[in-house]
């Protein structure tokens, strides 16, 4: 069955036609062209495929498209779009060695995004909870994990510089998101 | 301070940023105009004859372009160093992995329902699953025509006179070590594309480690299809994870190719991660009987080794990992006699082939975890035992390796150290050690050793590098980027690293052996090398002194002590191409190390220079559970020099989990041949929640033949895992466990057994 659909992607309103069937990740790799979200399992077993719905990080091979209609939808491509320069999450993985081969980094980042988005303080277990379902083979996960904490020491300070929303081209993201949903920040 | 302005920095990896976008293109990406989509269907037997095979549905199905069997494609098409494995079996399956037919279609979709609809009859044959039970007489023959399950391979070195020495010796301990199957687990699935030009002209895009070996590969696939003469191209995407799994040719490359062929349009392979699982390679597994002595004051007499090596169904690395476990059998700690004999065994079961580590993480745990019953019998502690038995520099060790830079002393004392300092030992915890010794210079198992590099600046000061060599996330890219913006006063962001193409890079033998940054990049090196010299014959023209009175520093050339005289690069580059007669800075160097082949006795030095490490743990066991837990573990390895200590660290941290995995947790659950665990819930990998506190200490021994002193240290991180791990729960609970991987239910049995006992 084809459908039409509509939805909030990186920040711009899209619609566009589904099949029942598809999944999100099919959604966005295959009829949208976005390559950034990966495929490692198809299963919901290695977090390779990890987005943003509605602010909850979830795996997009097992998630329906049809689902994400009025819903706002976050990808990797979304997240140092508006200033060209990386959100300071992509930043940090840059900077403390958390990307090897590098096919785990999107969802990486992605579910550390929905943590830090909440709380940029999140202590270590809290982050390890969030990325258990993400699996690296390369890094040991030792600088996932340094680079995950130093972004949410940056997030924190640029949230504490009151100012910092403008600044830091993640939340820009984010915010346009919310301001078109009619939500408010927090 | 080491003097370098680049070498030494902790510069992000050159691809990071793309990476972190979501822009890096891996396989899964490459879409070309017209891709048809190939499937594979596998065998559904370990052991069977096929006795018919209906393709006429598959055929018929709308949308498929072609059905291949293993009756249409060229006889003489074999795969693998023992050629027993053609890329689709016509008449006979020897394990469920092998590929027996393959579709072409529109979509993925449609080739999958095309295979399903595939009809096989087969003829089930009785089949042999233990290797030792292979070994005996009246086994069913896996393969008839080699007329015995034993491979014909000479694994076996001898030194000394072992059977005097064991004899002598004080104390002696024997006993037996397994260890299963493991696999790679690269979070990108493996997959091809491949596609002919007009004139039959043959381009792959693969994730391969072996860019030129894989070209030779396909070369003698156009051969066998009757296209000897045409040009093959190979193409690497990003590689998402390689650790030795791309390191020979699959069938699904052949089978891309050979899809291609028949429709004249590319072909994609993609596998799914169960097919990943079921259809690639994984470490070799091993039944190792070790004996080993040492005199009163605790010098090692002598080693002797007898190994059987479960080889599968068809032969790919898996059978060659001998030769890497006789390095660390006759060269790790001092040990004056040693014997060592292998034999890999034909069995219906899957096969292996290359792992990070190369066999060497099968001996080392057997030797390690006997280090410490041999110590605890002489009566001696295991570290000091390790200590009276040190390699050292200068050291030739009974295969002929010559030791030059060595910093296992310092490897050990800093792993002491860090381990013994601070909170004492808690009921229920133990600390363990376990060594290494791995080739740092690269390994000659192949007529070349050697890796090229082209080098060209252009009229910016900016760098492109053309090298043989691969990243396929190790950091390769930054090993290269480094060494040459160190050797020509650049940055290192001034530097493009091209390893992509076979058509513009020159041979490599692949990414192995920790060989890349020390071949690759002392290839870079001197390429660097020669085009400084060019630039600064030029600029010493120009400024009226001699070559030697010029330096290359900060984006600049200029005359020592004479701050005056002197001109940014890329002004001097711009004057040098645009003069009279026009200069264009290009370079170029082979660099093949000095390294031997292994002769008929495998004795040689089979690298320059030898990577050295020591690893320890502490664990905590739960006596009523059996859970091991790791509380923190300290791994310091002799890696010559830091070219770049923080994607250094990222392998050994990378490294370190992989053999935890290997000790602990990991394993591919085979019965009667079939794999009971093709996913990630049931593999299992080690998590962010399972991360553990890892501490890399780098010993610095500036190797005199490395690019600035550096040696290989890609898969030393899991070479000594597993029995460091397995010797610190032996501290913890006087249980020794000799099977991989130490699972909570063998612990626990053996605690239970223990207690029975006293
Ligand atoms: S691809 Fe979705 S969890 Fe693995
Ligand atoms: S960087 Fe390779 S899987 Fe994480």
């Amino acid at each position: 069955m084809t459908k039409t659909i509509s939805f909030i992607l990186n920040g711009d309103e899209i619609s566009c036609d589904i099949q029942d069937h598809w999944t999100l990740l099919h959604l966005l790799r295959e009829e949208l062209g976005l390559i950034g979200t990966k495929e490692g399992c198809g299963n919901g077993e290695c977090g390779a495929c990890t987005v943003i719905v509605d602010q909850l990080a979830v795996n997009s091979c097992l998630y329906l498209a049809a689902d994400v209609q009025g819903k706002q939808v976050q990808t990797i491509e979304g997240l140092a779009v508006h200033t060209g320069s990386l959100h300071p999450i992509q930043q940090s993985f840059v900077d403390n060695g958390g990307i090897q081969c590098g096919f785990c980094t999107p969802g990486m980042i992605m579910s550390a995004k929905a943590l830090l988005d909440k709380d940029p303080k999140a202590d270590q277990e809290a982050v390890k909870h969030a990325l258990a379902g993400n699996i690296c083979r390369c890094t040991g996960y030792v600088q996932i994990l340094d680079s995950v904490a130093a972004a949410g020491r940056q997030m924190a300070k640029n949230q504490g510089e009151g100012a910092a929303a403008a600044k830091d081209p993640g939340t820009i993201t984010q915010q346009s998101m919310n301001k078109k949903a009619g939500e408010v920040i927090t | 301070m080491s003097g370098y302005n680049v070498v030494g920095q902790r510069v992000p990896k050159l691809d990071a940023a793309q990476k972190a976008m979501g822009r890096a293109e891996y396989i899964q990406d490459v879409r070309l105009p017209g891709m048809l989509f190939g499937k594979i269907l596998y065998s559904r037997h370990a052991h069977a004859r096929i006795t018919a095979m209906d393709i006429s549905k598959a055929r018929a199905l709308p949308g498929v372009h072609a059905v291949l069997t293993g009756k249409d494609i060229p006889s003489k098409m074999r795969m693998g160093f023992y050629k027993d494995n053609p890329p689709l079996k016509a008449d006979k399956v020897c394990c469920f992995r092998d590929e027996i037919a393959a579709v072409a279609a529109v979509s993925e979709a449609v080739a999958k329902k095309a295979v399903s609809l595939i009809e096989v009859e087969y003829e089930p044959l009785p089949a042999v699953f233990d290797p030792e039970a292979a070994m005996e007489k009246n086994a069913p023959l896996v393969h008839e025509a080699h007329k015995s399950n034993v491979l014909k391979l000479p694994w076996k070195l001898h030194y000394g006179d072992v059977e005097a020495a064991d004899k002598a010796s004080a104390y002696v301990v024997e006993d037996r070590f397994t260890t299963t199957w493991v696999t790679h687990c690269c979070l990108s699935t493996s997959g091809a594309v491949a596609l002919f030009d007009a004139s039959d002209n043959l381009t792959v895009y693969s994730n391969t480690q072996i860019p030129s070996l894989a070209q030779k590969d396909f070369l003698e696939t156009l051969g066998a299809m009757g296209l000897k003469g045409k040009r093959v191209r190979v193409i690497k995407p990003v590689i998402g994870g390689g650790f030795g799994s791309k390191l020979d040719t699959y069938a699904y490359e052949h089978i891309a190719i050979l899809l291609a062929h028949k429709c004249r349009k590319p072909v994609k392979i993609l596998f799914d991660r169960k097919e990943e699982f079921e259809a690639t390679s994984t470490r070799q597994p091993t039944v190792i009987y070790i004996r080993q002595g040492c005199d009163k004051e605790g010098h090692l007499t002598f080693r002797d080794i007898r190994m059987v090596l479960d080889n599968g169904g068809r032969t790919s690395w898996g059978a060659t990992t001998p030769s890497v476990m006789m390095m660390p059998i006759t060269s790790l700690y001092r040990v004056p006699n040693v014997r060592y004999d292998a034999k890999c065994v034909y069995t219906n079961n899957t096969y292996a082939q290359a792992m990070r580590g190369y066999g060497n993480p099968q001996a080392t745990f057997a030797i390690e975890s006997c280090m410490d019953m041999l110590a605890q019998k002489a009566g001696i502690d295991p570290v000091a035992f390790r200590r009276i038995n040190q390699n050292e520099p200068g050291d030739v060790t009974p295969q002929g390796f010559k030791i030059t830079s060595c910093g296992l002393a310092q490897c050990i004392d800093a792993v002491e150290k860090e381990l013994t300092q601070g909170r004492p030992l808690e009921e229920g915890e133990g600390i363990g050690y376990a060594s290494l010794i791995h080739v740092g210079g690269g390994a000659r198992i192949y007529k070349s050793d050697g890796c090229g590099a082209i080098l060209k600046m252009d009229d910016y000061g900016r760098v492109d590098i053309f090298t043989g060599g691969t990243d396929m996330g190790q950091g390769l890219d930054n090993m290269i980027a480094q060494i040459v913006a160190e050797e020509l006063g650049l940055l290192a962001e001034d530097i493009n690293v091209v390893h992509t193409d076979t058509d513009v890079c020159p041979w490599d033998v692949g990414a192995h052996a920790s060989r890349s940054t020390f071949v690759a990049g002392n290839a870079a090196l001197w390429a660097a090398r020669r085009a400084k010299q060019t630039l600064l014959a030029f600029g010493a023209k120009l400024f009226e002194v001699a070559p030697e009175d010029l330096v290359m520093e900060n984006r600049t050339v200029s005359v020592k002590n004479d701050p005056e005289k002197t001109m940014p690069v890329d002004k001097l580059l711009r004057k040098a191409h645009f003069s009279p007669g026009g200069t264009m800075l290009m370079a170029d160097y082979f660099y093949d190390p000095p390294n031997e082949n292994m002769g008929k006795d495998f004795k040689c030095n089979l690298s320059v220079t030898y990577s050295f490490g020591v690893h320890g743990v502490r664990v905590h066991v739960d006596k009523e559970t059996g859970k091991v837990t790791v509380k923190n573990y300290v791994a310091a390895h002799d890696v010559g020099r830091a070219i770049n200590p923080m994607l250094l660290e990222g392998q050994v941290y990378g490294g370190v989990i992989m053999g935890l995995g290997y000790a602990l947790s990991e394993e591919v659950m085979i019965k009667e041949g079939q794999i009971r665990n093709p996913n990630f819930r049931d593999y299992k990998l080690f998590t962010a929640k399972d991360a553990v506190p890892i501490k890399a200490p780098v010993i610095e021994t500036h190797d005199p033949d490395g690019p600035f002193g550096a040696k290989g240290i890609g898969e030393p991180g899991c070479v000594p895992t597993a029995p460091a791990v397995a010797n610190a729960i032996y501290q913890a609970v006087g249980v020794r466990i000799k099977d991989l991987p130490i699972t909570p239910e063998k612990v626990l049995a053996a605690i239970l057994k223990q207690s029975k006992g006293s």
